[in-house]
């Protein structure tokens, strides 16, 4: 280690010429740059937002009035399930791991995520799935189960055509993607980062991502046997949730919650990092409370294991099982209480800028409170029995889902939108979206607690005018045209700054954290010194000589790889180049997975191209040869 | 056509908050603790948010003073602690509640066996005589006062059945057996529907209690245990014709008649009920034609087919529904 230099022009050259990708088509196809592949994630999983969003629209036009005429039970199921379904799992959990696949490595100092071209593949992975859905929808063949499907509705039975089998195989794209993610994640957090960055150093974005990745991995494998029990149950022929043949229909929700309490924590555990981040750099001091932050954050990943029965209180589960999961439930209150009282400690001590990504986390204190509570109050064995499956319901997953994701998420949005373009939004544009979206949110979903408790239950398409349901579903309504005007704004918002948004400059918000310490946007191989850190706020905590890692070469995609607790330097690790393969394999698995719909012959057909393709990824080329040879000889 | 509307209303529209029989008055009263502590939580965190935004700072404060980091911390442990203790004040509330819910009812209860069908429910009264058992569909007496215990299958899918005012919700599952007791105080017609999604008319999928007093229950439950009334007029006498010798004895039964099928709902005494096609239509002449007409424009996907009457069979027919009392 040296201290720094001034970073030569010719050194610059030479990083640019080897970690750069490819131009043109070819390029973008063959992309493993964490950034590049991060880029479009994020676009694509805020594309399925602005699709998921459609269909809800399209259902609260419905539902402003009794027996209204506009769309049918079979549409209207179609599109509450593709909306639940787009929302869980192809835009909440992809956009929370695209943020870390593109910014993880940035705030750890490193050159790329640790398994780049299983990052593209994840990527490709991600598309085509999502795409497959909303194909389908198109067709009016959509899923119209719900997004939890449960069976006999969805089993064979009850559910003939390819409807649900569309459903199963999107959630397994997804779970493939998500995995794939959650590997790279971890890894890249375990072995690569800069030099100094121990364990109790990592700024707490990077601990949710961590905290998120292990959840992942833990929960999908449960959603990944129940969709495949599905899938045998409906294409051959086997009777795993058929009760007339010894099945057991419940056995579903339970493999299906033991993931899907934990998913709602994956998309939430990241946005608290995110919330963290902000409110360091706007308060201009570290977070309060850094070790009980962390405990918090690893806390409620454990806890949300042990929860998944509270959805399940109204199927006659014996009353001793329930209450501990009502204890259970409580308890997670506990670590989330715990960060939103050390954030408001921060902000108290610090000086806050109420900028607009400040202005988010605001709005998501006082909106994701009640979502909080009313999950409080739900998880009361008793209380549930009023509310369960009604609007009530409804009104909470969107008080958590979007007061405590997507608000952190768009304040993260505005917060790194200028790192990831060099160009910042319009905070005057910002403010209006901001209030737009909160009012908007809160007038659509706070009704919808007393539509609940008035009776309504959710997932129906329509409602008898004598129920007296009519106004509050006609409030519901004028809040989602708010809440539609207020991402348009946010995407003319976006476009006006690509168009002529000011400069960013490196670090715009004075940041503490790696990331600002690079040219906004990044250069391809991110740094051209891998920083070594000095105290948990990185930049704020930097000695004016502050280090640097030299000696990495640069005629090759060299990254140093350092040890677990304390990011030691450990060894260089040579790293591998752009290809086309992770795309064709994932075409290969999703001819697979698409014919299997269709015919279990999928299986047969769909593994040769699949076969070849990891052979050809896994095919050392003849400059991996020559370089070998090379670092054979230099030893 | 004539809606529901032009009905009886039902007793506090179907609300948790109009409760009405000791669970449901259990069920909203601990609803109102937790929604007034929780409202009391709320403006207490929001106004400390508020407060720390937009406190004025000293000249020259230092964001990161040591000693207020300590005060900081004790504050932060308290109001953790004060939000543990919170919630243990939940949790004794509600397995307090849970507790006197599930706990065995007082008195001699009623048994009723509810099974979910899509989308619409078979009710039946049993009785250790066979021949007093009763079956009706959609429509459930219960005699104010007294204590009712329903047990539940499904035929089908999974449902749920909720009457908000009378108490919680409990799923029928194909494959397990869930039951579910309340007691209605008050005469009168309380609304309930299906909460568990069950397809394509989960929306319609609702049924109705009529809580009578003993006695009136008592007569009603003699005369759904009877079997149908043979009809005098003789267009209703051709309308029993054409109804047994009709597809519409595929699927249902009247009692005392060669009809015997139950994939649809009994009609041994449907002109003693207040609605059809579970809780949708108001059971009028009108409706009858319409339903039995079109009942695929009316619940689009519904189980029943339309009939291939003619006019004069279909208004026999009718007629003959309209004397099954
Ligand atoms: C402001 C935009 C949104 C609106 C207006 C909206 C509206 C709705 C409505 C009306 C339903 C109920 C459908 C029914 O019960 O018939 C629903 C269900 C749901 N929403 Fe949203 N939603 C929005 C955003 C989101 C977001 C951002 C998420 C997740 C991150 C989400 C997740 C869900 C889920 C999981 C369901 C349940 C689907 C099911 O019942 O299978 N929604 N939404
Ligand atoms: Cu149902």
């Amino acid at each position: 280690m040296t201290p720094a230099v001034g970073v030569d022009p010719g050194e610059h050259a030479a990083l640019e010429r080897v970690w750069r990708d490819r131009t043109g088509l070819w390029g973008w196809l063959t992309s493993t740059e964490h950034k590049s592949i991060g880029k479009r994630y994020i676009i694509t999983a805020f594309v399925f937002f602005l699709l998921g969003g459609l269909n809800a629209g399209l259902m609260r036009a419905q539902l402003a009035r009794p027996e209204n005429g506009l769309i049918g039970p079979d549409r209207y199921n179609q599109l509450f399930t593709v909306h639940g379904t787009t929302m869980m799992f192809l835009f909440a959990v992809p956009i929370m791991t695209a943020m870390g696949l593109y910014f993880v490595p940035l705030m750890v100092g490193a050159r790329n995520v640790a398994f780049p071209r299983l990052n593209a593949y994840g990527y490709w992975v991600y598309l085509i799935g999502g795409t497959f859905l909303y194909v389908q929808l198109l067709l009016n063949t959509g899923p119209d189960t719900g997004w939890f499907s449960y069976v006999p509705l969805a089993g064979p039975g009850f559910s003939p055509g390819k409807r649900v089998d569309t459903w199963a195989q999107t959630v397994t794209f997804t779970e493939i993607a998500a995995l794939v993610g959650a590997v790279e994640l971890i890894v890249t957090i375990f072995k690569n980062r800069a030099p100094g960055m121990s364990l109790n150093r990592m700024p707490l974005f990077v601990w949710a991502m961590l905290v998120m990745a292990f959840m992942i991995l833990f929960a999908m494998p449960w959603v990944a046997s129940a969709t495949l029990f599905l899938a045998m149950d409906r294409l051959i022929g086997t009777h795993l949730f058929n009760p007339a043949e010894g099945g057991d229909a419940l056995l579903w929700q339970h493999l299906f919650w033991f993931f899907g309490h934990p998913e709602v924590y994956i998309i939430f555990v990241p946005a608290l990092g995110m919330v963290s981040e902000i409110v360091s750099t706007f308060t201009r001091r570290p977070v309060f409370g850094y070790p009980a932050m962390v405990l918090s954050l690893i806390t409620t990943g454990f806890l949300s294991f042990s929860l998944w029965v509270h959805h399940m209180f109204v199927t006659g589960i014996p009353e001793l099982g329930s209450s501990f999961f009502t204890a259970a439930s409580f308890m997670i209150a506990i670590p989330t209480g715990i960060q939103i009282f050390c954030w408001i400690a921060t902000i108290w001590a610090g000086r806050p800028r109420l900028t607009v990504p400040f202005l988010f986390i605001l709005g998501f204190v006082v909106t994701f409170m009640i979502g909080g509570f009313s999950g409080v109050m739900i998880a009361s064995v008793p209380y549930d029995q009023q509310a369960h499956d009604t609007y009530f319901i409804v009104a909470h997953l969107h008080y958590v889902l979007l007061g405590g994701g997507v608000f952190p998420l768009f304040g993260a949005f505005y917060f790194w939108y200028p790192k990831i373009t060099g160009r910042l939004l319009s905070e005057r544009l910002g403010r209006w979206h901001f209030a737009l979206w909160f009012i908007g949110v809160n007038l659509t979903f706070f009704p919808m607690h007393l539509l609940g408790l008035r009776g309504m239950p959710r997932r129906v398409y329509t409602y008898l005018p004598e129920t007296g349901w009519g106004p509050l579903n006609l409030l519901a309504t004028i809040g989602a045209v708010i809440v539609v005007l207020s991402v348009v704004l946010f995407l003319v918002n976006v476009a006006l700054s690509r168009w002529k948004g000011s400069e960013a400059g490196e670090n715009p918000w004075d940041a503490p954290t790696l990331e600002w310490g690079t040219t906004s946007p990044p250069p391809s191989y991110n740094f051209a010194y891998v920083p070594v850190v000095e105290g948990r706020s990185a930049l704020w905590d930097r000695s004016p000589d502050h280090p640097v890692v030299t000696g990495l070469r640069t005629d090759m995609r060299e990254v140093l790889v350092t040890t677990l607790l304390d990011a030691e330097p450990d060894h260089r690790h040579r790293h591998p180049q752009s290809t086309v393969w992770p795309l064709l394999t994932a075409l290969s698995t999703g001819v697979l997975f698409i014919t299997l719909v269709y015919t279990p012959w999928g299986l047969v057909i769909g593994i040769v191209p699949l076969t070849i393709s990891f052979i050809g990824w896994g095919w050392p080329t003849e400059r991996d040869h020559q370089e070998q040879l090379r670092e054979e000889a230099a030893a | 056509m004539t809606t529901l509307a032009d009905s009886v209303a039902w007793i506090g529209g179907h609300s948790v908050h109009v409760p009405d029989g000791p669970v449901a008055l259990l069920l909203d009263r601990l609803g109102d603790y937790m929604y007034a502590v929780s409202a009391v939580l709320w403006v207490l965190v929001t106004a400390a948010l508020l407060w720390a935004v937009f406190r004025r700072r000293a000249e020259g404060e230092d964001p990161n003073d040591p000693a207020r980091e300590r005060r900081m911390q004790r504050t932060v442990t308290l109001a953790v602690a004060a939000s543990a203790a919170i919630l243990f004040v939940f949790l004794f509330l509600s397995y307090d509640t849970s507790r006197a819910m599930t706990g065995r009812p007082a008195g001699e209860p009623l048994q009723i066996r509810v099974t979910g069908h899509q989308w619409w429910w078979e009710v039946e009264y049993r009785d250790s005589l066979p021949q007093h058992w009763a079956t009706t569909a959609n429509e459930i007496h219960v005699p104010v006062g007294r204590p009712v215990v329903f047990d539940f299958r499904s035929s089908d899918v999974n449902h749920s059945f909720w009457v908000p005012q009378l108490g919680g919700k409990r799923d029928l599952i194909p494959g397990q057996e869930t039951s579910l007791w309340f007691r209605a105080d008050t005469a009168g017609v309380y609304r309930g529907q299906c909460a568990e999604f069950c397809g394509y008319q989960h929306a319609k999928m609702a049924f109705e209690v009529i809580a009578e007093p003993p006695p009136r229950f008592a007569e009603w439950l003699v005369q759904q245990r009877d079997t149908a009334a043979t009809p005098t007029d003789s267009l209703a006498q051709r309308g029993q014709l054409v109804f047994v010798t009709s597809p519409c004895v595929m699927c249902h039964s009247i009692s005392g008649t060669t009809a015997g099928s139950r994939i649809g709902p009994d009609l041994t005494h449907i002109a003693s009920r207040r609605t059809i096609a579970a809780g949708t239509l108001l059971n009028t002449q009108g409706n009858l034609f319409a339903w039995i007409t079109d009942p695929q424009g009316l619940k689009p996907g519904t189980r029943m087919p339309a009939t291939q009457l003619g006019p004069k069979d279909l208004a026999a027919v009718v007629a003959y529904l309209e004397t099954l009392r």
